[in-house]
């Protein structure tokens, strides 16, 4: 099962790789993963997606929260979440795929935010399946490039994930 | 305030620790430390002649006292020597603080010379590792390394220290943490009491349970809450190699150890209980067998200072966390309160076919007059010492003979790389524990391979004056291997001759120490009381052994617990 994995980490020079290490060790997957400092600037939040059965996922929880430098994690599909991914896409659009492609943004809620006479490049916010929605849709024919956050996210509610 | 260079806070904080000896090697990087050393007589270092020793025998020290072993290295390949050592100790959760000298900060990332990244390459073998960023930082950051050290699940702590934090014409304010304080650390000190609760009542209304030790209990200082519990519910116990010790050896409760090469009875007895007490054990491949074939009758109750040992190969039915010795109490005090007792009827059947499977296998063994067998040599050890000496040993047959045929009635007595398996582990670990046991007996069980392993540490011993007995088990080949080689490969022993074989008694006396050869069967006992009275001498034993000579019992391949070679021919 994909599971979306959050991390309270010390935000300390080498305290990701331990993260990272810890993956590749213990021959755990990684689909998506991003970090950056919170507003406590000593630490850093960590979403990491991954796969694995429910001992995987137990084991993954536990092996993380011995690392030294984990200050506090939860598994964010144990519960009601929110799940956001950004995608850039630079894709061809010339003559009548221009129009098409504005209309499949519009739908998608995605924004044009540059424009030449052949590229439009697109940005676009929502969860996975919505972003893999959109390449579907303008077909991968007309995809230059696609760059893909990886998930952030949160708990539903008054849960918050903090010291 | 004092004011200190870094190189000098850092050994003032070894003091203040109570560090009491280092073992290491010096080189570039940590010149500014070792000049810190010469000016002080308090911390006492010991110069090995292979950084891997220095670590091996930190681990010795820390095995046989229970306290964390300090180690000093150079950068570059000072530091990659010792990573075996590390996960040596790793892997058996040992407590020790590794100290790197790293090249100085602003060369750091330009493949200056001796430049090693510590930090990365030892990061999957460490509990944690730590740089100094500023000198000011040493004698916290050394206070945080033997605080994750020797806490919660122990292990091994690297610290990196490049150059410039130790320049000696640079002070700081000097003074040492009391108190370390990690928001992100903090290890459980008690069980669940609902889950403690629980656990009795299973216990006690258990039929055929078995207690199930391991080197947890010897680490947590738990033996004597374990042995009581045991004593007290009169059911039997067995545990795992690391474990060897946690219970005495010749309590007629105690069923040998488990496992690959554990006894008839224990194995028997855990697959066909009805309940597994696990304390400070971990489920390892080397005990389970095949995980699906594991104890089909059997709950788990599972007491682990590491939450991620626990239902980790093996689901617990009952997980504890907690350090083992705080929970056994706790267990002991419910036990003695509760009005429930264990049924005696179903204790003494249980009890019955135990017997039987004992007397079907206990430990045997053929002998004939012709040859030394390597398990008759590790008996008349065990009689001439009285069963109370300290035993390191290197890792393969002869490994498993000494740790069958050594009767151990205290924890800290047997040492050996359990987890790892490091051949080259015995020697250096010997010495760790002579270095601080003087007046005890301390035995190198070996064998021709391993001890070839690190064998320049006899200049060391001489150094030191450290009179280990190294008791060579020579079957001039690499025995485990050529074991597994004529059980899974037809006896094609590939690479598994020891062809060349120095002198080893020369080789012995070549660094300054005794040797003793012992070919006949007959000169065994004579001899080895000899070599024993040798109090102020190494002595290298060398004693051929049968080369034939397999281990067993010996579990087979993927299948349960209970499926077994007894010997070459007999299986069950
Ligand atoms: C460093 C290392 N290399 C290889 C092995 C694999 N290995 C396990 S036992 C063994 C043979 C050991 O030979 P020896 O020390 O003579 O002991 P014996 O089995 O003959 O008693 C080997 C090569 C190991 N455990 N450690
Ligand atoms: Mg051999």
């Amino acid at each position: 099962m994909r599971r979306i994995i959050s991390v309270l980490l010390e935000n300390e020079p080498g305290a990701l790789s331990r993260v990272v290490g810890l993956f590749s060790q213990r021959n755990y997957n990684i689909e998506t993963l991003t970090v950056a400092p919170t507003e406590d600037e000593t630490l850093s939040r960590l979403t990491v997606t991954t796969t694995g059965s429910d001992k995987v996922i137990e084991q993954i929880t536990k092996q993380l929260n011995k690392l030294i430098e984990v200050v506090k994690l939860v598994d964010l599909t144990e519960g009601a979440h929110i799940e956001r991914e950004l995608m850039l896409v630079k894709l061809k659009a010339t003559g009548s795929q221009r129009a098409e492609i504005k209309r499949t943004v519009d739908i998608f809620r995605g924004q044009i935010v540059d424009v030449t006479s052949s590229v439009y490049t697109v940005q676009l916010a929502g969860d996975s399946e919505k972003l893999d929605g959109f390449i579907q849709a303008v077909g991968t024919a007309g995809v230059l490039e696609v760059v893909r956050s990886g998930v952030s996210g949160i708990a539903r509610g008054e849960k918050v994930l903090s010291l | 305030m004092e004011l200190l260079s870094g190189a000098d806070m850092l050994i003032r904080s070894l003091q203040d620790e109570g560090i009491e000896y280092i073992y290491g090697y010096p080189g570039g990087a940590a010149l500014h430390i070792y000049d810190a050393l010469f000016r002080q007589d308090k911390v006492k270092h010991i110069l090995v002649r292979h950084e891997q020793a220095a670590v091996h025998m930190a681990d010795g020290y820390a095995r046989a006292t229970g306290k964390p072993g300090t180690v000093l290295v150079t950068s570059g390949p000072g530091a990659t020597n010792t990573i075996t050592g590390i996960a040596t100790a790793f892997m058996d959760s040992i407590p020790m603080v590794v100290l790197c000298g790293q090249v100085a900060s602003h060369l750091i990332g330009e493949d200056a010379f001796q430049e090693t990244d510590m930090i990365g390459v030892s990061r999957p073998v460490v509990k944690h590792n730590l740089s100094v960023r500023h000198p000011e930082e040493i004698p916290e950051v050394i206070r945080k390394a033997y605080y994750i050290a020797s806490t919660g699940r122990p292990g091994p702590v690297v610290v990196d220290i490049p150059k410039d934090m130790t320049t000696p014409n640079e002070r700081y304010e000097y003074a040492y943490p009391k108190k370390v304080k990690l928001r992100s650390y903090n290890p459980a000190i008690r069980g669940h009491a609902g889950q403690i609760k629980k656990a009795v009542d299973m216990l006690l209304a258990a039929r055929r349970p078995v207690i199930y030790a391991g080197g947890g209990v010897i680490l947590g200082k738990a033996s004597d809450q374990l042995t009581e519990l045991v004593r007290l519910l009169g059911y039997p116990i067995t545990n795992t190699l690391m474990g060897i010790g946690c219970y005495p050896a010749s309590d007629k409760q105690h069923l040998g150890w488990l496992g690959m090469h554990g006894t008839y009875e224990s194995n028997m007895a855990m697959h066909h209980s009805d309940l597994i007490l696990a304390v400070g054990a971990r489920f390892d491949d080397r005990v389970t067998n095949a995980t699906e074939k594991f104890c089909p009758g059997a709950r788990i109750i599972h007491i682990d200072i590491d939450p991620a040992s626990i239902s980790k190969t093996i689901d617990a039915d009952v997980p504890i966390v907690g350090p083992v010795d705080a929970v056994l109490k706790e267990m002991l005090a419910l036990v003695r309160e509760s009005k429930e007792k264990p049924d005696s009827d179903a204790l003494s059947s249980w009890w019955k076919q135990i017997e039987e499977w004992r007397a079907f296998h206990g430990m045997r063994y053929e002998t004939n007059d012709d040859v030394i067998k390597p398990q008759e040599v590790i008996e008349m050890l065990c009689k001439l010492t009285n069963g109370d000496a300290f035993v390191a040993t290197d890792v393969g047959q002869h490994q498993m003979f000494a740790a069958q045929y050594y009767k151990f009635d205290k924890p800290n007595r047997w040492i050996n790389s359990g987890g790892l398996g490091t051949m080259g582990f015995g020697l250096p670990a010997a010495m760790g524990i002579k270095l601080t046991h003087p007046d005890d007996e301390v035995l190198c069980i070996t064998g021709e391979g391993s001890i070839q392993m690190n064998i320049q540490e006899l200049s060391t011993c001489k150094q030191y004056n450290l009179p280990v007995k190294i008791i060579n088990l020579n079957n001039q080949a690499l025995g485990m291997v050529k074991q597994w080689q004529d059980m899974n490969y037809e006896s094609r022993h590939s690479q598994s001759y020891m062809e060349s074989l120095p002198d080893f008694i020369k080789l012995a006396e070549s660094y300054g120490h005794k040797g003793v050869r012992i070919e006949k069967k007959a000169d065994l006992e004579a001899k080895l009381k000899e070599v024993l009275a040798m109090k102020d001498d190494l002595v290298f034993v060398d004693i051929y052994v049968d080369r034939f000579e397999h281990v067993y019992p010996m579990q087979v391949a993927r299948g349960s617990m209970k499926d077994m070679w007894l010997s070459k021919t007999e299986r069950v």
